[in-house]
Parts: structure tokens; sequence; C-alpha cells
């Protein structure tokens, strides 16, 4: 086995004018391959990204699931149905831009840190049998 | 399909050499030790950020360049509900590329620069699909041995420290499983039919045995370790644990239908090891670095895609649209 230096090595695969043509694809067959310019035409432009929202039942919650990549809304609105509507049920899915949302900076996190500590928001803080009890105790109340 | 953490040596050197600011450091090793995962705009080491990149961009490469050899055999299914299962899982597997890709810009990179990088030779992808699926025994193969290797690798990645990347990859092992079952479905039909069908079933397994013994990249010996990437949850098993784990899950699937691996020593030892021949490590990175049976034709077929649809997205980009990083 001969081997080749990693530089020879792109060179023979990314810049050879060597056209596969024995591929056991009939489809690539198909394909002119030789038409190809060679080399990466850099467009420097990227279509912009879309966060998706999933709803899988009606009267449930909207979650967001992840991005696409589109040009419009209705793009990505395709987008998004192939890759987050292909398994399970879905009622519905939204798309907003990126750049549209808007969120706290993660180091602001500790903003809502002493959040569970108010404990005077929990149902479970009032408790109030044991005074009813002694109440009724001392005033000889029987129900 | 697939995320390497096989470091390079200059990775590795430089991973323990790179200064951080140790308190923002230490908060961030506290954060992971305690279980909890890092979302994209938090402070993270340069190299934490760059071996995802690395990682979760090779994961997505292959999953695109994953559909090809599968690709190959929709139109020559052996029938119609083959071939309605061959469609969905390669276009799952084009799906999960798009989940990966997204999962690697929340990063900083985006997802034009990665496919140029695969065009260019600058990134890579997992060693497998550069082998030919010379018949239909081979889909049976790789949706059954090549796809449950995935997901060994996929489930243990899914535990790791990255948000986004554990988020993409419980989608992807979730459509994974049918992948697998139907692989299994069609292995065992191959294997309970006629012996012209057990005869290309035990072929295409001859063939695949020694790629799928690459997939999880060199013996533990052989390549370069980083204890931070461990400890920073990015490699969260060795290569060797990964690759014993398959083993033992897949070597008695294929046995016990009388079928066998073109290795006489494998065998599993006492202490629950997987004991096999020498694979020939040297194929490996010959493959990896280029020089596979199907690199050229895979990486042409890809340049194709991107030449003749260029005109398509640029007549789609709006110059005043502003690309911002996914959130998440």
């Amino acid at each position: 086995m001969v081997s080749l230096s990693n530089h020879e090595l792109k060179k023979k695969i990314f810049m050879s004018d060597k056209v596969v043509t024995n591929s056991l694809d009939p489809r690539i067959k198909r394909l002119d391959l030789k038409k190809m310019d060679e080399g990466i035409e850099q467009t420097n432009s990227h279509l912009i990204t879309w966060e998706v929202f999933h709803q899988d039942k009606r009267g449930k919650q909207v979650v967001h699931v992840g991005v696409v990549h589109a040009s419009t809304p209705e793009m990505a609105l395709v987008m998004a149905k192939e890759v987050f509507g292909r398994r399970g049920k879905t009622t519905n899915l939204w798309v907003t831009k990126t750049s549209d949302v808007y969120t706290f900076s993660p180091d602001d996190e500790e903003i809502f840190e002493t959040t569970p500590e108010k404990l005077f928001r929990d149902p479970a803080y009032y408790k109030v049998r044991d005074r009813i009890e002694k109440f009724q105790k001392e005033n000889n109340i029987t129900t | 399909m697939y995320g390497s953490t096989n470091l390079s040596e200059e990775d590795a050197k430089r991973m323990n050499t790179t200064v951080e600011d140790p308190e923002k450091l230490e908060a961030f090793e506290t954060r992971i030790a305690q279980g909890e995962k890092i979302e994209p705009g938090d402070w993270m080491p340069v190299e934490y950020r760059k071996q995802l990149i690395r990682m979760i961009e090779q994961h997505a490469h292959s999953e695109i360049v994953g559909a090809l050899p599968e690709g190959t055999w929709i139109t020559r299914a052996p029938n119609f509900r083959r071939k309605l299962a061959l469609i969905a899982k390669v276009q799952d597997e084009i799906g999960h590329g798009q989940l990966l890709y997204s999962a690697a810009e929340t990063l900083g990179k985006t997802r034009e620069q990665m496919l140029d990088d695969l065009l260019n030779g600058k990134s890579k992808y997992s060693n497998v699909f550069n082998y030919p699926a010379k018949t239909w025994a081979d889909v049976a193969v790789i949706g059954f041995l090549v796809d449950g290797a995935a997901i060994v690798n996929q489930v243990i990645n899914s535990k790791g420290s990255y948000g986004p990347y554990c988020r993409a990859l419980e989608r992807i092992c979730y459509e994974e499983s049918f992948h697998l079952k139907q692989g299994h479905d069609n292995v065992v039909y191959l294997a309970t039919g006629s012996k012209k069908q057990r005869d290309i079933l035990q072929d295409a397994i001859n063939r695949w045995y020694r790629p799928l013994l690459h997939f999880f990249g060199p013996p533990d010996k052989m390549s370069a370790h980083s204890e931070k990437l461990m400890k920073w949850k990015v490699k969260l098993a060795s290569n060797d644990d990964m690759r014993n784990q398959f083993l033992d899950q897949y070597v008695p699937k294929i046995w016990e239908l009388g079928l066998t691996f073109p290795d006489p020593n494998l065998k599993k030892n006492d202490d629950g090891v997987w004991e096999f021949s020498d694979p020939d490590w040297s194929e490996f990175k010959r493959v990896i670095n280029g020089d596979g049976p199907c690199n050229a034709e895979r990486i042409e077929v890809r340049r194709y895609a991107e030449e003749a649809g260029r005109w398509v997205r640029n007549a789609l980009i709006k110059k005043e649209e502003k690309y911002v990083m996914p959130l998440a």
C-alpha cells in the first residue's frame, strides 16, 4: 500500500479532475460530475435561522424544539415540518426569526435565584389546621 | 451517526497548555461536576468550544454523507415496504444533520463554513461511510450494525455537558431506534431466507466487520488522551469501552442467526471483555484521511449538490438580513 502525505491526499481527492465513473449508484452515474467547477466558491452569506416551536396536541403548550435555516417564514415552516414534524403528533408549528427573540444574558441567571425561597407564594406554606383545633378545644366547639 | 472524540496529538497538547481565567474555569467545572448543562451564551473554555465544534461538526457531516451509501439502494429496494422504510431512514439522516449543524452553530461556526470545510477536507466524517453498499444486504447490515454502533456512541454522548448537543442527540436516538429495528428486521428476513439471501448477508457482514471495529476509533493505548475532555463531559467513555459495549450487544444477535464474523479470535472473556484480532489500524487511518474506497465519490457528490444548488441559495439569500447565531 502506497501511503500518501496529507497534502497529496487532499490533492488527489479534492483537486483532481478524476471523476467518479464506477459508482455503484445509478443516480450518481447519471450526474454530469464533469461539469463541476474546481474549488469552492465562498459566498460569505448565510440563510438566517428561525427558532421553531412545536405543539403536539390541542390545548398543550407550544414548546421550543430547535432551529431551521430559511429565507422566508413560509420556507421556515416547510423546513420545520420536515425536521420536527416527522414523528408522532403535531397540531401546529411556529417559527420566529432568531434575531427577533430577546433573552436575558446567561450571567443574569442569579436574578431568579431567590424565587424558590419565596415560600409565601406556595400553597403548602399556609397551614391553619393546628390553630383551628387549638381554638376549638379552648372554646369547647364541637362539630 | 457518530461524534468522534479522538484528539489529534496537537489538540491534546494544546488542551493542556491553554490558560483560562481560573475563577471562571472553576465555576464552569463545578457546574459540570454537579451535572448541570452548559448553554450557548455561557462562558466556556476556548478548548471546550473548539473540541465540541469539531466533534458535533464531524457528527453532522457523518449524517449527511452517511445517507449516500444507503440512498444508493432506494431505487432498487426489493419491495415497496422496504422502499418506504429506507426513504424514511435516509430522510432521518439528513434531518439529523440539520439538528447537529444547528447545535454546532450555537458555538459560533456557521453551517456554510462547516459545509465548506467538509468539501475542502479540513473536517472529517466517520470512516464507515467510505465503504460501498454493494448489495441489498449491505443496507440491512448498515441499518442494524452501523446504526447499532452509532446508537451506542450517541446514547453515551447524550449524557454530555453541552445542552444543545444533548437535546439534538435525544431526538436522534429516539429516531434511530427505528433504524435499528428495521435493520434487524431486514437482517432476520435475509438470514432466514433462501441460500442466496444468506450468502449475500454473510458476505456483507464479512466486509463490514473491520470498518465496524474501526468505527469507535483507535484502541485507548494508541489514542491521545485528554483527562480534561472527560472532566468536561465532552468525552464520556473510552473508545475501547464503547467498542466492547457494541460487541456485547450485537455479536450474539448475529451468532444466533447461524451467521459468523470473519475473525477466529472474536470471543468474550470471562471478565466480560471481548477479544478480537488486530483490525489493521493503518487502514482506519487511510480511510479517515481521505483514501478509502469511496471517499472521492462521497465528496464529489456532496460538491455537486453544493454547486448545483448554489444559484437557488443565492437567489434566496436576502443581503439585508443579518445572520445571528441560533439560540439553542
